[in-house]
C-alpha cells in the first residue's frame, strides 16, 4: 500500500501550508476571541479552490482525493481549528448529499455555488431529542401540492447562519408515524430567507469558537418539489452515507491539533528553563512528548488508510469510526499533556496551547460521539 | 493590453544563503523561488489586464539550470506565459549583462505595451537592471511607481517619492519598476497552480537570443566582486531598567536617532 502523495497532492498541501500560516494562524485567534466566525478567511479559501475539495471541478470543485484532503486538513488544522471545523463541514456534509444524490438542477443552483466558493454549507440532522438516535428525529416534512410543508427544530447546526451561509440542507421525516409503515425520511433544501425559517443566536462552546453554530426553527415552511434531494423516503441511510466520509475529516481535523500540540509543547519544553536546564532535558516530559509523537503516528495512519479505501472505491466505514475514535482520543489526551508540559503558561486563554485544549474535546462529540463509533466498529465485528 | 514582467527566481530566503568563495557569488545550485519583490509586479500586471478588459501577461526570466519554479508560481497567479533564458554562458553575469538578456528576452514579445519590473531584486538589489533595460530598448523609463493606469497609449504613474508621490505620465511602451508592497499579491488558487502545470515556458540560450557570449557572463561583465566578507556580527542591545525615568532614556535614545 503506498500512501505517498501524487504530485498534485503535494501542490495542494503546499498551497494549504502557505495559506494558513501566512493568512489563517494570524487572523483566526482574533475571530476565536471574539466568537465569530471569520467568513473572510473562508472566502478567501473559496477563492483557492478549497471549498470545492471533494466536487468533481464539473461542478465547481477541484476533485481532490479523500487523502489529500486530509493532507490539506493536516495544514489548515494546525493554523486553527475553528475555520478547521467550517471548513471541513462544509466540504463534507454540507456538500456531499447535494452532490451525490442532488439532480443536476440542483447541483448547479446550490452545489456549484458552494464548490466555487461563493457560499458556506451546512446540513442539519440534530435535534434537541435526537442526536446519536437519528431516527428519532422529530422535524416533519409533509407533502403538499407541489411541494413539502417542514415543521420542526434541528440544533447544534454549523455554518447556516454566517453572512455567507446559502440555508441548509435538513433531514425530516417524510412518514411512517401513525401511518403504519416503517420511518422514513427525506433530505430538503431551505434558503436562507424562506418564510418560517428562523435562526437562534450563535451559541458558546466550550472551544471552536469560531464555528456557527446555532438553533433552527422551521415553522410551516414551504418548498417547492424540486427541493427535496435524493429519494423522498431513504433519506436517512443517504444522510449516513456522507457522515462516513465526515468521519474521516474529524479524524484529519483531529492530527491537525495533534500535531499543532505536539509542536507547541516541543518548543516550549525547549525553552523553558526550571532546575537550571531546559524542561525538554526531564525524562517525564520527554516521555510525554515521545507518547504523543507515537500516538499521532498511529492515528495518522489509520486516518489515511480509510481515505485511501475510500479513494480505491473499497468500504471504509469501520476503518472512518476507527480512524475517528482513535484521532479524537488521542488529541484530546495529547491536549492536555500539552498544556501540561506548559504549566501555568498553557492553562491561560492567551496561549495557543490553550485555544487547541479547549478545541480539543468536541472532536470526541460531533459526526458521531466516541461511544457511537464503538458501536459501529462493534456492529463491523458481528455483535 | 499586454504586459511583460520581469520576474527573478532567487534561492529560498527562508535558507539561509551561501556565497561561493571562489566566484564570490550567491550559490543558485538549489530550488529558486519566485522574488517576493517581483510577485507585486505580478499582480500589478494582471489587475492591468483585467481592468482593460483583455490582453495577457508574459514573464520573462533570466535563471541557471532552466530553473522555472518561481515562474511556475507566476504563471499560476494568472500569467500566460513565460520565456526562460538559462545557459551557461551567463554565470557571472552583472546587471548590465542581466539587462541585455533580458532587453533581447522582452523584443521577442510582439506588441508589448509595458514592461513592469520590481525596483530592486531581494538578493542581489543593485537596482539597476530595469533603467538598464530600458536604455537597451530605448524605451522611457519610470521607477518606483506606487500606482500605474493606462489611458489609451499613456501610462500615469503615482511614482514614490520621500515625501509623497509626484505624478508622471508617459507613452507606451515603456518599463516601469514597481515598490514593493503596494498591492497584495494573490495567492496561486489550486486551479491556477494546475493549469500553470502546462503553461508555455520558452527556454532559450544566449545565441538563441542572438547576443555573442562574449558579452554576457563573466566574459561580459564589466563589474568584478574584488573581496567577499563575513558580515559583522550584531552587537548586544542596550538594555534599559526601568527605575521609574527609563521614558526619559528612551526619549533621548530616540531623539539621538533622530526619529522624534
Ligand atoms: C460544535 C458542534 C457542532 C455540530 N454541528 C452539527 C451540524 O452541523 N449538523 C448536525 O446535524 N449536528 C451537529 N452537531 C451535533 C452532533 O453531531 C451531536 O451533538 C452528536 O451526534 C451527539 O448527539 P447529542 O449531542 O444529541 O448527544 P446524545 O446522543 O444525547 O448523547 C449523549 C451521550 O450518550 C451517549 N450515547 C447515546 N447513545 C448511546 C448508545 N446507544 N450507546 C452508548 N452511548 C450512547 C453519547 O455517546 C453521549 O456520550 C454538532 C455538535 C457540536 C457540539
Ligand atoms: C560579478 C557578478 C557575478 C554574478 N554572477 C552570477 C551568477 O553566476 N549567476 C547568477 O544567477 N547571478 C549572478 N550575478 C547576479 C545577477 O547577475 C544579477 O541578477 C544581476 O546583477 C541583476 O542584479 P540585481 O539582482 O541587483 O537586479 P536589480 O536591478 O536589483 O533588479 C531589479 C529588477 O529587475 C528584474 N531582474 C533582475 N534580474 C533579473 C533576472 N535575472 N531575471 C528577470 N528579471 C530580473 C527584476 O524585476 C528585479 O526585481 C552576478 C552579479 C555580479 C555583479
Amino acid at each position: 500500500m503506498d500512501l505517498s502523495l501524487t504530485e498534485a497532492e503535494r501542490d495542494l498541501v503546499e498551497l494549504c501550508r502557505d495559506f494558513a500560516q501566512k493568512e489563517i494562524a494570524p487572523r483566526a485567534p482574533l475571530a476565536w476571541e471574539e466568537a465569530r466566525c471569520p467568513t473572510d478567511l473562508l472566502r478567501e479559501m473559496g477563492e483557492l479552490g478549497l471549498l470545492g475539495m471533494l466536487i468533481p471541478e464539473e461542478w465547481g470543485g477541484i476533485g481532490m482525493t479523500t487523502v489529500g484532503f486530509v493532507a490539506a486538513m493536516e495544514q489548515i488544522g494546525r493554523a486553527d481549528q475553528s475555520v478547521a471545523a467550517a471548513w471541513q463541514a462544509h466540504v463534507t456534509i454540507g456538500s456531499l448529499p447535494l452532490y451525490l444524490f442532488g439532480t443536476d438542477d440542483q447541483r448547479e443552483r446550490w452545489l456549484r455555488p458552494l464548490a466555487e466558493g461563493r457560499a458556506l454549507g451546512a446540513f442539519g440532522l440534530t435535534e434537541p431529542d435526537a442526536g446519536s438516535d437519528a431516527r428519532g428525529i422529530r422535524t416533519r416534512a409533509e407533502r403538499t401540492d407541489g411541494g413539502w410543508l417542514i415543521n420542526g427544530r434541528k440544533t447544534f447546526i454549523s455554518n447556516a447562519g454566517t453572512d455567507m451561509s446559502f440555508g441548509v440542507t435538513l433531514l425530516a421525516r417524510t412518514g411512517g408515524d401513525g401511518d403504519g409503515g416503517p420511518p422514513r425520511y427525506g433530505s430538503f433544501v431551505v434558503e436562507k430567507g424562506t418564510p418560517g425559517f428562523t435562526m437562534g443566536p450563535k451559541m458558546r462552546g466550550i472551544g471552536w469558537r469560531g464555528l456557527d453554530t446555532r438553533e433552527l426553527w422551521f415553522d410551516d415552511v414551504w418548498v417547492p418539489d424540486d427541493h427535496l434531494v435524493g429519494d423522498p423516503e431513504m433519506g436517512l441511510g443517504q444522510f449516513l452515507r456522507t457522515l462516513e466520509m465526515g468521519r474521516i475529516s474529524i479524524a484529519a481535523l483531529s492530527l491537525s491539533l495533534t500535531q499543532a500540540v505536539l509542536d507547541l509543547a516541543t518548543a516550549y519544553a525547549k525553552d523553558r528553563v526550571q532546575f537550571g536546564q531546559p524542561i525538554s532535558q526531564f525524562q517525564a516530559v520527554q516521555f510525554k512528548l515521545a507518547d504523543i509523537a507515537t500516538e499521532l503516528e498511529a492515528a495518522r495512519w489509520l486516518t489515511y488508510r480509510a481515505a485511501w479505501l475510500r479513494d480505491t472505491g473499497q468500504p471504509f466505514q469501520k476503518e472512518a469510526a476507527m480512524a475517528k475514535l482513535k484521532a479524537s482520543r488521542v488529541a484530546a489526551w495529547a491536549a492536555s499533556e500539552a498544556v501540561q508540559v506548559h504549566g501555568g503558561v498553557g492553562y491561560m486563554l492567551d496561549s495557543p496551547v490553550a485555544r487547541f485544549y479547549c478545541d480539543s474535546k468536541v472532536l470526541e462529540i460531533g459526526e458521531g460521539t466516541n461511544e457511537i463509533q464503538h458501536l459501529v466498529i462493534a456492529r463491523a465485528l458481528g455483535c | 493590453m499586454n504586459v511583460v514582467v520581469c520576474v527573478k527566481q532567487i534561492p529560498d530566503p527562508a535558507d539561509p544563503g551561501a556565497l561561493d568563495p571562489t566566484t564570490k557569488t550567491l550559490k543558485r545550485d538549489g530550488k529558486l523561488i519566485l522574488d517576493e519583490s517581483d510577485s507585486y509586479g505580478v499582480e500589478m500586471a494582471l489587475q492591468l489586464v483585467t481592468a482593460a478588459g483583455g490582453g495577457e501577461v508574459t514573464l520573462v526570466s533570466m535563471a541557471p539550470n532552466g530553473e522555472v519554479s518561481g515562474l511556475r508560481t507566476a504563471l499560476a497567479m494568472g500569467a500566460a506565459k513565460a520565456i526562460l533564458v538559462s545557459d551557461d554562458a551567463l554565470a557571472g553575469s552583472d546587471a548590465l549583462g542581466t539587462a541585455k538578456v533580458l532587453a533581447k528576452a522582452i523584443e521577442r514579445v510582439e506588441g508589448a505595451d509595458l514592461i513592469l519590473t520590481a525596483t530592486e531584486s531581494s538578493d542581489g538589489y543593485t537596482g539597476t537592471v530595469p533603467e538598464q533595460v530600458a536604455g537597451l530598448l530605448d524605451l522611457p523609463s519610470v521607477t518606483f511607481a506606487k500606482h500605474i493606469e493606462v489611458d489609451g497609449s499613456t501610462v500615469k504613474v503615482q511614482r514614490q517619492t520621500e515625501a509623497g508621490y509626484d505624478d508622471v505620465e508617459c507613452p507606451l511602451p515603456a518599463v516601469v519598476s514597481v515598490t514593493a508592497g503596494v498591492v497584495e499579491p494573490r495567492y496561486p488558487s489550486f486551479k491556477g497552480i494546475m493549469a500553470a502545470k502546462s503553461k508555455p515556458v520558452d527556454t532559450l540560450t544566449v545565441a538563441d537570443l542572438g547576443l555573442d557570449a562574449s558579452q554576457v557572463g563573466w566574459a561580459g561583465a564589466g563589474q568584478e566582486i574584488v573581496s567577499i566578507e563575513e558580515a559583522p556580527a550584531r552587537e548586544a542591545g542596550e538594555v534599559i531598567e526601568d527605575d521609574g525615568t527609563a521614558f526619559e532614556k528612551i526619549v533621548a535614545y530616540l531623539d539621538n536617532l533622530k526619529v522624534l
